[in-house]
């Protein structure tokens, strides 16, 4: 039994707990957590647990951390203090890889697709560890294989589908529109079979009717895989209509967590965005 | 549906082509050769080119489908060809048929080629791009000097492994197979064109199948993204490993074939050289275009041996077609100049035709 299995879960991150998260484990589960690149305190005394089919939203002017926080959860840095836990374990030390496979799949600011490779392609990699496969039998293409390609291609398939996006399957993932590629990483991610998925800034250059879209498909994800939905977003639209709670960051501390009602008419948040009144 | 019906048979098609082409060059060359109607040099070109064609797929594994840019490759075919060697003057009094053995001295040099490309890939593989490409050249390098300086000797108690000369002790029965720089000599010829064919075919059924499996995707999506890559769970160092070690063990198969094509071979053939032109054919060939490959490996083999006349112009004549090929390929002006030309002659073609059945 680690330090914290022992402590009372604490409240929701966010104060607001769905009826149906009530009295299970959270998803995520992250304890003061900080790291330093040199001098340089970037995220410090980050804590705040994800329950298991939450909605909740990571704001904060330019520059305040938020992908650094999410690169911290998905390993791709190692923290200076504190822990994560995703569904109970503890990630210390593990690669981005391991992270991915205990629950955590994310999407990225700047768009990571495999460009190269087609549509169905790259959701077919976000499916790899559940493609049972040996090398062997993937080189000499034996029947398991194509039982195997034959059902990855069929769940693939629904997911796109599922996401709108079954007519670009075949293309170049590199060809398609922006938006398009946006959802289709969110896809990839989704295919992981995950948890929870850390969007980055999933509306970032989207038109204002993309983004409505978005917002019905983010809850969709929700109500159709259960999951948790983690995201960090500029456009206050989206983030104050899909999220059940906020956390707000600045200069990589946490200044505020509520509902989006509570965020709206918190004084730190406002200053933190607009500045301080008369000054 | 429809749409994905073809998108299955595209990518067969282009698979289908490739073994075609290899399948239909054999019977050509068989048939010619049957009939007497090639020159000697000719057939003494048939198994180097198989070899080649081998090295440029197995090559393309690394530098088109795995994105690392490797320039060792020639190190890998020389471990293969004396390990090769090696094998078959060793297993010669257990095996009689020549065929079984020159196929058991090419799995043994295959496998201590992939065997290398393991030791390699640890420390090279945490490395990308340019410094990549320097220490997989260093490391080439140092094969070629490991095998060009090993003597072995075999008599009636087994193998004698030296450094030099003097330390090797055999009974006076006993034969050297590797004498240090100058390689390997008296080996018995066992290559045989079908033997070269079935090699490409092998080659191209394990490239070819672990390009469209789950394996496959993983390396290229290492090599589209590996940040990417990482955060759907793939372990990238395996993957690219594995493309690297899959690479190498059938760069020693192919030197295998090579090394016992040969009276003698000197490890001096397995240097930087040798690897420069293998990258020229995977490159010339298109990146991660296995067909590609396997013409311009053919090809660009054999345009210097077929330019022997022109003595010291030919290489000046080599630099020029792959300075055309380059720009045909890539210069989007030349590109458009031949797709104008294409036009105005496919529309002539096709008025002649429209003509024709009015």
């Amino acid at each position: 039994m680690n330090e914290y299995s022992r402590k009372m879960i604490p409240v929701s991150t966010i104060n607001y707990l769905r009826e149906e998260d009530a009295g299970k484990r959270p998803v995520l589960d992250v304890r003061n957590l900080g790291i330093d690149f040199g001098g340089l305190t970037a995220v410090d005394e980050f804590s705040i647990t994800v329950g298991p089919t939450e909605i909740s939203g990571l704001i904060g002017p330019n520059g305040a951390g938020k992908t650094t926080i999410f690169n911290l959860l998905t390993s791709v840095y190692q923290p200076t203090r504190g822990s994560i836990l995703i569904n109970g374990v503890d990630t210390k030390g593990m690669s981005t890889a391991k992270v991915n496979r205990l629950g955590i799949a994310r999407t990225f600011q700047n768009i990571r697709l495999f460009s190269e490779m087609t549509a169905l392609d790259n959701v077919k990699v976000g499916m790899h560890n559940q493609i049972n496969c040996s090398f062997f039998s993937s080189v000499l293409h034996t029947p398991a294989y194509y039982r195997e390609e034959k059902k990855a291609n069929q769940r693939v398939m629904e997911l796109l589908d599922f996401m709108g996006m079954a007519d670009v399957a075949f293309q170049k993932a590199g060809s398609l529109p922006y938006g398009v590629q946006r959802r289709l990483e969110i896809v990839r991610a989704l295919a992981t079979n995950p948890s929870i998925v850390l969007l980055d800034e999933p509306a970032a250059g989207m038109n204002p009717s993309e983004t409505t879209e978005l917002m019905h498909q983010i809850r969709r994800i929700r109500d159709t895989f259960h999951i948790a939905i983690f995201l960090i977003e500029h456009d206050m639209n989206l983030v104050m209509n899909v999220c059940e709670g906020i956390a707000v960051v600045n200069y990589g501390r946490i200044i505020s967590k509520g509902t989006p009602e509570q965020i709206r008419q918190d004084p730190a948040v406002i200053e933190a965005y607009l500045g301080k009144e008369g000054v | 549906m429809m749409k994905r019906f073809f998108d299955c048979v595209n990518r067969n098609r282009s698979a289908a082509m490739t073994y075609g082409l290899v399948i239909v060059f054999y019977i050509v060359m068989q048939t010619l050769a049957s009939q007497r109607m090639l020159t000697r040099s000719v057939t003494g070109y048939l198994v180097p080119i198989c070899v080649y064609i081998v090295l440029a797929v197995s090559l393309n594994l690394v530098v088109g489908i795995s994105g690392e840019l490797s320039l060792g490759h020639a190190g890998f075919m020389g471990v293969g060809a004396f390990a090769g060697i090696v094998a078959a003057a060793c297993l010669r009094s257990f095996i009689p048929n020549d065929f079984l053995l020159l196929l058991a001295a090419l799995v043994v040099g295959g496998i201590l080629a992939g065997f290398a490309g393991l030791l390699i890939g640890i420390p090279v593989l945490r490395l990308r791009g340019d410094y990549l490409a320097i220490v997989t050249l260093a490391f080439g390098e140092i094969l070629k000097n490991i095998v060009g300086n090993l003597y072995i000797g075999l008599d009636a108690k087994g193998l004698h492994f030296a450094l030099n000369a003097e330390g090797i002790h055999m009974d006076p029965a006993g034969k050297m197979i590797l004498s240090g720089a100058l390689g390997a000599t008296g080996i018995q010829k066992l290559s045989t064109f079908f033997m070269g064919f079935l090699l490409i075919l092998f080659t191209l059924f394990v490239v070819l199948n672990l390009i469209n499996s789950k394996e496959g995707r993983a390396i290229k999506a290492v090599r589209d993204n590996y940040i990417a890559a990482e955060s759907v769970g793939i372990n990238t160092t395996a993957f690219r490993m594995k493309a690297f070690v899959v690479s190498a063990f059938l760069a020693g198969m192919a030197g295998a074939l090579y090394g016992l094509n040969y009276s003698a071979v000197a490890a001096s053939k397995f240097g930087f050289t040798t690897s420069i032109d293998i990258l020229v054919f995977v490159v010339l060939g298109g990146m991660g275009n296995i067909l590609g490959s396997v013409i311009s490996a053919a090809v660009l083999y054999v345009i210097p041996e077929a330019m022997r006349g022109l003595a010291d112009y030919r290489m000046i004549l080599y630099a020029v077609v792959l300075i055309v090929v380059m720009l045909c390929t890539w210069s989007p002006a030349v590109k458009n100049r031949i797709a104008m030309v294409t036009e105005k002659f496919t529309s002539k073609f096709r008025r002649k035709e429209a003509a024709c059945h009015e």
